[in-house]
Formats: structure tokens, sequence, C-alpha cells
């Protein structure tokens, strides 16, 4: 019984064997979460413009499987069509920190619920808001706005740059503000 | 006596995996036999020379050890007796080993033998399931199906293997060995069935979560049978025939559905999803996991995920009363 500690300790070493939760299944019942989004920070009044987010954001940027799947529908729902893998095609970028409509999760997920006057298609109805979420969440990931644990890694297939786990860290993006980079000269 | 006789019964429970519509061993293909052929000569080889070694060792247990035995004192007669048994034990090894790796190479020239055939398909592996397409010169013979294949008697067909995501692998038991599906390239196999009759196949390289639920099957039929059915199959979808019908159609094409599904001759074009253009007509939903029944075909659009966890068909906000039309238009998509 001299081991005994020695066992026990290694057995220890099993609780780090338990992975992140994974919700396949998703909601049933509620059809889309509320985002209350404003796409200025100018406001009527002394305080800012009033917003609601559900929060919900966290649960999916945070999940490398939530990620993972986006990364696939990005591709199957051809969001790749017209944003090509990130850096941009008939539509803008989506791996910069230019942003027109905000690049916060739940700016994202308006986005792609709604659509956008210039060209961008609403996908409401045609793709479930959990798949929404996953695809916004992937997109954070293309300028690295998610943790490194959880993005996405080496493409099995042939790949243009480095995977979105490699890139650096992107900086913080409020929601519908313009950065610097793209503020027009004074 | 009950012990042993529960024994014995366990023993013959492996006897089953010899017969049935998946099995290495009911073969019903010139790759297969080759392969039945050689396991059961290996099995023969293998379970003499065990028997042989198993009573060599019991024979020398029993035997008493000579009185005191000086390794230094040599008596030529014992001397040549133990050259003649060792040299006739490696030489039997030898020729053993050189027999059986001919004879596997003999195998492989039958199994990897090119024959001529009409008939390609390409088969995409998917998570998790089975993409085919039946390829012709003709651009608009060409169609696509899912999980079912049906092949001519008595014909080799070539199939190529792709993947779509993970490494899958192709197996027909009764009909031929494995052949893995890669991305990023394209392995070939042919498959020839001497009978008409139903096999089934599995993915036999873990793919994820359902790789357990991840089968196919091949329908092999007479000619004439064949192309009737390929004829059908490359038509589109019957148009609905009562109001039924026709209302599933609508719930079915103002519903995510269209996004990853096809069905030929109406708006719903997505291709990343079983075509579901005759969906009615397969044996089988969700790759060998339910029977195509009415019920089973609204229990998968209900909750896909209870049959399948982590499947990439996601539930989706359905009204109570828009299962029942779905699931009825689906099914009679014959
Ligand atoms: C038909 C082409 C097209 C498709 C398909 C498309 N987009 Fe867009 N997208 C655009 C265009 C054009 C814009 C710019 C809209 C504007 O400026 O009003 C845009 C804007 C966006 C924006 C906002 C960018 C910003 O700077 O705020 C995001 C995010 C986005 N798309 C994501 C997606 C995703 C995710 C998909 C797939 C589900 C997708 N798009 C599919 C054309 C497309
Ligand atoms: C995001 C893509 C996607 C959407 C949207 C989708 N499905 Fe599916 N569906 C799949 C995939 C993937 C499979 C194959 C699953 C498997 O067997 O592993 C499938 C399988 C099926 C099958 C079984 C087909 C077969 O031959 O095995 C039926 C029936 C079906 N879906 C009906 C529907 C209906 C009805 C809708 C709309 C309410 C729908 N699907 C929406 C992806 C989707
Ligand atoms: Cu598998």
């Amino acid at each position: 019984m001299k081991h005994l500690p020695l066992i026990l300790l290694s057995a220890i070493l099993l609780s780090a064997c338990e992975r992140e939760d994974r919700e396949y299944r998703s909601n049933p019942v509620t059809a889309e979460t509320e985002e209350k989004i404003a796409l200025v920070p100018l406001s009527a009044g002394p305080s800012g413009p009033t917003e609601h987010r559900s929060g919900l954001g966290k649960e999916y940027e945070e999940n490398a499987y939530h990620i993972a799947q986006g990364k696939k529908f990005y591709v199957w729902f051809n969001c790749n069509g017209c944003h090509a893998n990130g850096g941009g095609g008939s539509g803008p970028p989506l791996m910069d920190d230019r942003w027109f409509y905000g690049g916060q999760i739940e700016n994202i997920v308006q986005t792609i619920r709604e659509g956008r006057p210039n060209g961008m298609p609403s996908f409401r109805g045609k793709i479930p808001d959990d798949q929404i979420w996953q695809i916004a969440a992937y997109v954070r990931s293309m300028g690295r706005n998610v943790p490194k644990a959880a993005a996405p890694g080496r493409n099995d297939d042939m790949h243009s740059g480095p995977a979105e786990q490699r890139r650096p860290p992107g900086e913080v993006i409020d929601g519908g503000q313009v950065p610097p980079a793209a503020q027009m000269p004074q | 006596m009950r012990r042993i006789s529960s024994i014995l019964l366990l023993l013959c429970l492996p006897l089953a995996g010899c017969q049935g519509w998946q099995s290495a061993l009911d073969v019903h293909g010139p790759a297969a036999s080759s392969l039945a052929r050689m396991f059961w000569i290996f099995v023969a080889v293998l379970a003499t020379v065990w028997v042989l070694t198993m009573a060599a060792l019991l024979l020398s247990l029993r035997r008493r050890r000579a009185a005191d035995a000086d390794p230094l004192v040599t008596d030529p007669g014992t001397e040549r007796r133990m050259t003649i048994t060792i040299s006739a034990a490696i030489g039997l090894t030898l020729v053993i080993v050189v027999s059986l790796t001919g004879l596997s190479y003999a195998a492989q020239k039958v199994l990897f033998a090119h024959k001529d055939g009409t008939l390609t398909l390409l088969i995409t592996g998917h998570q998790w399931w089975w993409q085919v397409t039946y390829e012709d010169p003709q651009p608009n013979r060409v169609f696509t199906t899912a999980n079912e294949i049906h092949i001519p008697v008595g014909e080799p067909v070539l199939i190529k293997l792709e993947s779509s995501d993970v490494i899958h692998s192709f197996w027909i038991p009764n009909l031929t060995g494995k052949m893995d599906a890669i991305t990023g390239r394209q392995n070939q196999i042919q498959i020839q069935a001497d009978r008409p009759g139903i096999y089934r196949g599995q993915c036999a390289e873990f793919c994820g979560l359902q790789h357990a639920h991840m089968g196919l099957l091949v329908v092999a039929e007479s000619k004439e049978d064949f192309e009737r059915w390929r004829n059908h199959q490359i038509s589109s979808a019957i148009p609905p025939s009562d109001a039924e019908h026709q209302r599933g159609m609508e719930i079915f094409l103002s519903k995510p559905c269209i996004m990853c599904h096809q069905i030929r001759g109406t708006d719903a074009g997505g291709k990343t999803a079983p075509d579901l253009t005759h969906v009615g007509s397969r044996r089988y939903i969700a790759a060998g996991t339910l029977e195509t029944t009415r019920g089973n075909i609204a229990a998968w659009i209900v909750d896909p995920h209870g049959i399948k966890p982590g499947v990439d068909m996601p539930t989706i906000q359905l009204e109570p009363n828009e299962v029942q039309p779905l699931a009825s238009y689906l099914e009679g998509l014959k």
C-alpha cells in the first residue's frame, strides 16, 4: 500500500479528461433570442443608446464545438461565395477590425438574421437560430476575437493562411463603432 | 454442468457472425470469396500449428526430466535428434510463413485486379452518411442519391471514394474488403455481386460521434430491374398528388430544409445533405438507422438529435400540424 498516494495522485489526472460542454440539441421552443443593438454610439439624450444583449454570445464564442460547426455552416450556406474565407469578395472582409454594423457577436447575429441594405441577404427562417449563433461565433474567430483554445485549428484540406487558432488576438470591438483605422482623415 | 454449458453456448455465439446480410463469411462476390478463402486457410493452418504446439508442450510437461542433466556432457544420439527436431521446426515455420505470404499476395492480385465494367459510382463519405453519384457519359443521366446503391448482378462496378470531412471507410463485407475514403484524394475499389440480394455495409473507420450509425445498403438485382430503378432515380420528384402532399411540399419549401436538401423538380436545391428526390423509395433513412416509414420520418424531422445526437441536421421549428403533411409528403417521394 506504499503506492496508494501515487495511484491516487495519478487518478487526479483523470479529472482533466472532461471536455467542454457540447450542446447538440438546440432549444426547440424559442425561435429567436432577442437582441436589441444600436448601430451608432449616438443617442438622443445624455445616456448612451438603449441596448439589450441576451448574453448568449459567450456560450457560443468560448465553445470550440460551436465555432467548428459554424465554420462548416459558413461554407454550407455559401457565405464564402460573397465573403471568401474572410478576406472579402463581393461582400466586405470579415477578418479585419472594420465593421459597418458592429463586430460584437450580437451585431453579427443581427446582420445575418436581418440582412444589410447593400447586398447582404437576410437568412431569417432559412438558417435555424442556433446555427446563426454558431456561424457568428466562427466569424468572430476569423479575427481571433475568441479564446485561442476555442478557435479552429488547421484545416484538413488546402488552406490559404494560418489557422484561426494561430492568428494574433484581435482588438476588443465595440458594437457599431468605426475603428480608428477606418475613420476619414480629418 | 451449468457452467460448462453456458461457456459452450457463449463459444457458439461468434458462429452467428458467419451468416447474414453483413458478414464477411457469407460471400456473394468474387473479392469477398477470395478473402473468405484466405481467412479459412489461415484459420486452418494456424489452428493446426496451435494444436501441435500445445500438444508438444503438454507432452514435455508430462515427461520426467532426466536425472541430473549436465550441459557439458553431450551424447551424440540425443544431439542428432535435437538438431533434426529444431531444424524441422524452423523449416516448417519458414514454409508456413512463405506460403501464407504467397497466398495473400495471390489473393491481392484478385482483389486489386481491374475488370472492365460499364458502371462507375462516386461515393463521398460525410459525417455520417454516404452520398452516391451515378456517373454517366451523358450529363442528363447523372444523378445523386444517398445511403442505398443498386447494382446489376454479375457486373463489376467501379467505386470512386472521396470524403468531405474526415476519413471514412467503405465496407460491404458480403462483397469485398474495406477501402478508406480520405479527404483530398480519391481511392478506387471494385465491387461485384454474384447473386441478387441486399447486403449491408458500414463505415469501418471511426469518424466521430455517429460512426456506428453510418450504414449503407447495396441492392443487387437483375439488369432489367436495375435499369428500371436507374431510370426512375434519374427522373424528377413526383409532383404532389393530393392536398396533404401539396401542403407538405409547401412547408418543406418554406423552411430551412431547402438550404441543405435537394428535391429535383422543386426549388429545393441544397447539396450538403442527402438528396430527397426519391427518399420514399429508399429502405432506410439516416444512413441505415431507421426504416423508411411515415412515423420514422416524422420522428427524425422533429428530433434528429434524439436519434443521432450531434448530427448536422438541426432541430427545426415546426408547428404541430405541419409534421404530418411534411412526413407524408416525404414518404410519398417514391
Ligand atoms: C450575396 C452575397 C452575400 C452572401 C451570400 C453573404 N453576404 Fe454577408 N454581406 C454581403 C454584402 C454585400 C455585405 C455588405 C452589406 C452592407 O454594407 O450593407 C455583407 C455584410 C456582412 C456582414 C457585416 C460586415 C460589417 O462590416 O459589419 C457580415 C458579418 C456578413 N455579411 C456575414 C455573412 C455571413 C455569415 C454569411 C453567410 C450566412 C453571409 N454574410 C452571406 C454579401 C453577402
Ligand atoms: C443544416 C442542414 C440541414 C437542414 C436545414 C435540414 N437537414 Fe435534413 N439532413 C441533413 C443531414 C446532414 C442529413 C443526414 C444525416 C445523417 O444521416 O447523418 C439529413 C437527413 C434528412 C433525412 C433523411 C434522409 C436519408 O435518406 O437518410 C430527411 C428525411 C431529412 N433530412 C428531412 C429534412 C427536413 C424535412 C428538413 C426541414 C424541416 C431538413 N431535413 C433540414 C441536413 C439538414
Ligand atoms: Cu465512420
